[in-house]
């Protein structure tokens, strides 16, 4: 073969491989509209968001996910409590405090707690923290939001942490050494200067780190307590979005009502996320550029 | 007041390193309990056998053979995609729109909640393509759902490479996929290596994603062909949690499965992270 | 002067983006003989050499206009590929920059990717560029060895060995020497000199007393537009130009 048109043909089929991740990503959008919408003729749009009861296998059904999204931003508010403090402190620690040496053996712990999978924090969750929670607050369950924010809020910590380290690797020497050159000592320097200056890509992280709180399924179903009433306190029991549809999946007949229900609340979700991902990319891209960093 | 600096400069720095022991805490915390609890649990009969009596005896080998299957057919279906994708994105610099279109779709699919896979999975790969609840099914889900961090970690890899090495070999009359083949891809092989290494941890640990489209909780034996349902480590221990009849005998178990899932990741992980940090450089 | 051309240059325009780098280049390079770019930095003689490889095209968003004739045929003609260009003018680079892959493979890279399989003959013309390039001795014990073990200046020698194996006529050198110890750089003088009884060579250089050393003729470069050219005696001697006077002189640069 000439080496020419062998050349178009490797060019060919990497530029149709790269597409792979739009290809996925636009197949998701079908999926989740396709098989998400037909819930809309039982249920009105708005009875379906802000409907007070969820109750699918009732006969009528009720498809009210209210409860089920206040559940989600209830344990994800509560998350979010304990991993910006921890995360943001994290990285605070490791990029402007921690030696060379402390910080070669703190960051690769950090990621290995990024690596543990959302089953086993679920289930230390369930066998751990769960009888502690009920002893010390004498609870009736243990299995509740409050149990489901703090394993969220460690799930989360990692990634905030990773993501605000690499927001002041942006922040420039200059910066630091200017600060230091007019006699701030570094505490100050951090609060008054590095911080400031990597404040929009440390809500980037924030961000991030929220958005996978609020996706995170495995833990959540574990031990947020499943019950499907409007969450009041965070001594209760909930059923944040992503633990109805996994819980729920497998005995919904498929393509009956409950089904696209549930495909309806993916919806939700991924929209939720997608919006938050979208914002993110755009705060992070302005950082960059405020920095004088390419996009 | 200068003084008074080094005081709050103090306990600023304290309450900082508080922050981050806090957080290694629980990463101790996580792994003594689940180490001393699971260990009572775990001996060769339960490594190597397969479940008896109603899950309340045995062993959980097709658990662990079925997360190697998962796994394996994640990584071999990515692979190749994400390979492609970096490649396109690091060496053939596409207009700045298309790469922008690509990259926000990379960092999105990344960000998509790992249920949503799951459903994604049971519709395209279950249902539609009627490949049924499978190693098959089960595997494509996972393979989507690492994509994106095999497709990250190639691009870092690819951008390590010294472009001068490029342009040496293109000057010696090499066309660009000889270039690539021979030079590009050789050097940033350990690179792309950990992100693979990186991305088994990640498969083998997921859950939601093979929920509806791979996971069976119960199999007398082992899957017979890629259209079988499967065991699967992280599956069975949530399983163990919430299904069956005899909750106190299945927490032991579960307490033996998330033992042998934990130290599997965090050892897959581990040895990833390690060689990562040794190529980057610590402050990389 | 009855001297073949090997390369000549005609109407050279080059733009990166909006911004011109190269004015109207009219310039002919002699067979056989060194030919010296010299310019303060950012005058674009290094742009100027990697257009004739065609190595500009690494870089996106650039456009050339003009013609380089390579023996008569330009070098830009749609029917000539980038790859042939660069297999007949070869490049050494700025710094060295030797595959991170054993002497052996650095050198018979270029012979393998033009499709030469016959080991013999491959074991052969390694040794042959590496005499060539004064490095045999050397490394004639340690072939198998990282290249990257190597000194500076025995890799630049390695990349130049690395040149001379894919057979091109012509070789390009952009600040060889820019890297390296003296003593390395009086070995890579001495071996351009040397070479220049079977290639062309062009040299891009910001080391004067270098161009005057080893050079045939002399071109000088400033903000993008070739301002004299030269035999290489002529031009440190009674320079014509004022302004190349002044860069030789010291009085800029």
């Amino acid at each position: 073969m000439h080496p020419r048109i062998k050349e178009k043909i490797y060019k060919w089929i990497f530029t149709v491989f790269a597409f792979s991740s739009l290809v996925f990503l636009l197949g998701i959008i079908i999926v989740l509209f396709k098989e998400g919408l037909p819930i809309f003729q039982k249920v009105s749009f708005s009875k379906f968001i802000f409907g007070k009861t969820w109750y699918p296998t009732y006969d009528p059904p009720e498809f009210g996910i209210l409860p089920l999204i206040l559940a989600s931003v209830w344990v994800t508010v509560g998350a979010i409590f304990i991993c910006v403090p921890l995360g943001v402190g994290s990285a605070l620690y490791l990029h402007e405090i921690a030696g060379y040496k402390q910080r070669a053996i703190l960051k690769p712990l950090i990621e290995l707690l990024a690596s543990i999978p959302s089953v086993v924090y679920g289930f230390f969750g369930m066998m751990i923290l769960t009888p502690f929670l009920q002893n010390i607050f004498n609870l009736p369950t243990g299995l509740t939001a409050l149990n489901a924010s703090i394993i969220l809020g460690i799930m989360a910590t990692p990634t905030v942490c990773s993501l605000a380290d690499d927001a002041l690797n942006y922040v420039p020497k200059a910066f630091r050494e200017a600060s230091f050159a007019v006699g701030a000592n570094r505490w100050q320097t951090l609060t008054k200067v590095v911080i400031p200056a990597a404040g929009s890509g440390i809500s980037t992280a924030i961000i991030l780190g929220m958005s996978r709180a609020i996706g995170e399924t495995m833990t959540v179903l574990m031990v947020a307590g499943g019950a499907s009433a409007i969450p009041k306190s965070f001594f209760q029991p909930v059923r944040p979005m992503t633990a109805a549809i996994a819980a729920e999946m497998g005995e919904a007949p498929m393509g009956g009502d409950h089904y696209h229900a549930l495909f309806a609340i993916a919806l939700v979700l991924f929209l939720i996320t997608f919006v938050f991902n979208i914002i993110a990319e755009i705060i992070s891209r302005r950082y960059r550029i405020k920095l004088g960093l390419s996009g | 007041m200068k003084k008074n600096n080094d005081i709050i400069q103090q306990i600023g720095f304290s309450i900082l390193f508080f922050c981050i022991i806090i957080t290694l805490f629980f990463l101790g915390l996580i792994i003594f309990f689940i180490s001393i609890r699971g260990m009572s649990v775990i001996s060769w009969e339960f490594l190597t056998q397969v479940p008896k009596s109603s899950m309340t005896q045995g062993g959980v080998a097709p658990a662990i053979v079925g997360t190697f299957y998962l796994t394996l057919g994640a990584i071999l279906f990515a692979l190749p995609l994400g390979l492609a994708c970096a490649i396109y994105l690091c060496e053939y610099t596409p207009k700045g729109f298309v790469v922008n279109l690509i990259r926000v779709s990379i960092n999105n699919l990344a960000g998509v909640p790992s249920v949503v896979f799951g459903l994604f999975g049971l519709a395209v790969f279950v249902n539609f393509f009627g490949f049924g609840v499978s190693i098959l099914s089960g595997s494509l889900t996972l393979g989507i759902v690492i994509l994106p961090l095999i497709i990250s970690s190639t691009q870092e890899a690819l951008m390590a490479v010294p472009q001068s090495i490029r342009e040496a070999s293109l000057s010696l009359g090499a066309t660009k996929w000889e270039t690539i083949k021979n030079i590009v891809l050789p050097t940033a092989l350990p690179g792309i290596l950990t992100g693979v290494i990186l991305s088994i941890g990640r498969a083998a640990g997921e859950t939601a994603p093979i929920l509806f489209t791979a996971a069976a909780f119960y199999m007398r034996g082992y899957p017979k062909s890629i259209f079988s349902e499967v065991m699967a480590l992280p599956y069975h221990i949530y399983a163990l949690m919430t299904e069956g009849a005899h909750p106190d005998k299945q927490r032991a178990i579960a307490y033996g499965c998330s033992l042998i899932l934990l130290w599997l990741v965090l050892l897959i992980s581990g040895f990833a992270i390690f060689i990562r940090q040794r190529q980057r450089g610590v402050h990389g | 002067m009855d001297k073949k051309i090997k390369i000549k240059a005609k109407h050279v325009d080059f733009f990166y983006g909006k911004s011109q780098a190269l004015k109207n280049i009219n310039m002919d390079i002699f067979d056989c003989d060194v030919t010296a770019i010299i310019g303060p930095s950012g005058c674009g003689k290094s742009t100027f050499i990697r257009l004739l490889n065609r190595m500009h095209e690494l870089v996106p968003h650039t456009n050339v206009t003009g013609e380089v004739l390579l023996d008569g045929q330009n070098i830009f003609c749609c029917s000539m590929d980038a790859v042939e260009v660069r297999k007949r003018v070869g490049m050494v680079f700025q710094k060295p920059n030797p595959f991170p892959k054993s002497i052996f493979d650095n050198i018979s890279y270029g012979l393998k990717v033009n499709g030469i399989k016959d080991k013999y003959f491959i074991e052969e013309k390694v040794e042959r560029s590496l005499r060539k390039a004064a490095l045999w001795e050397e490394v004639k014990d340690r072939l198998y060895d990282s290249a990257l073990r190597l000194s500076g200046g025995q890799q630049q020698r390695l990349c130049i060995a690395r040149t001379l194996a894919v057979e091109s006529e012509t070789i390009l050198f952009d600040e060889p020497c820019a890297s390296l110890d003296p003593i390395s750089t009086a070995k890579i003088e001495e071996l351009i000199l040397e070479l220049k009884k079977d290639y062309t060579i062009v040299i891009v250089t910001h080391n004067m007393q270098q161009a005057a050393r080893v050079s045939d003729y002399t071109a000088f470069f400033l903000m993008g537009e070739l301002i004299e050219f030269g035999k290489t005696q002529e031009i440190f001697t009674a320079p014509k130009d004022s302004k190349t006077e002044a860069y030789i002189t010291g009085r800029f640069g």
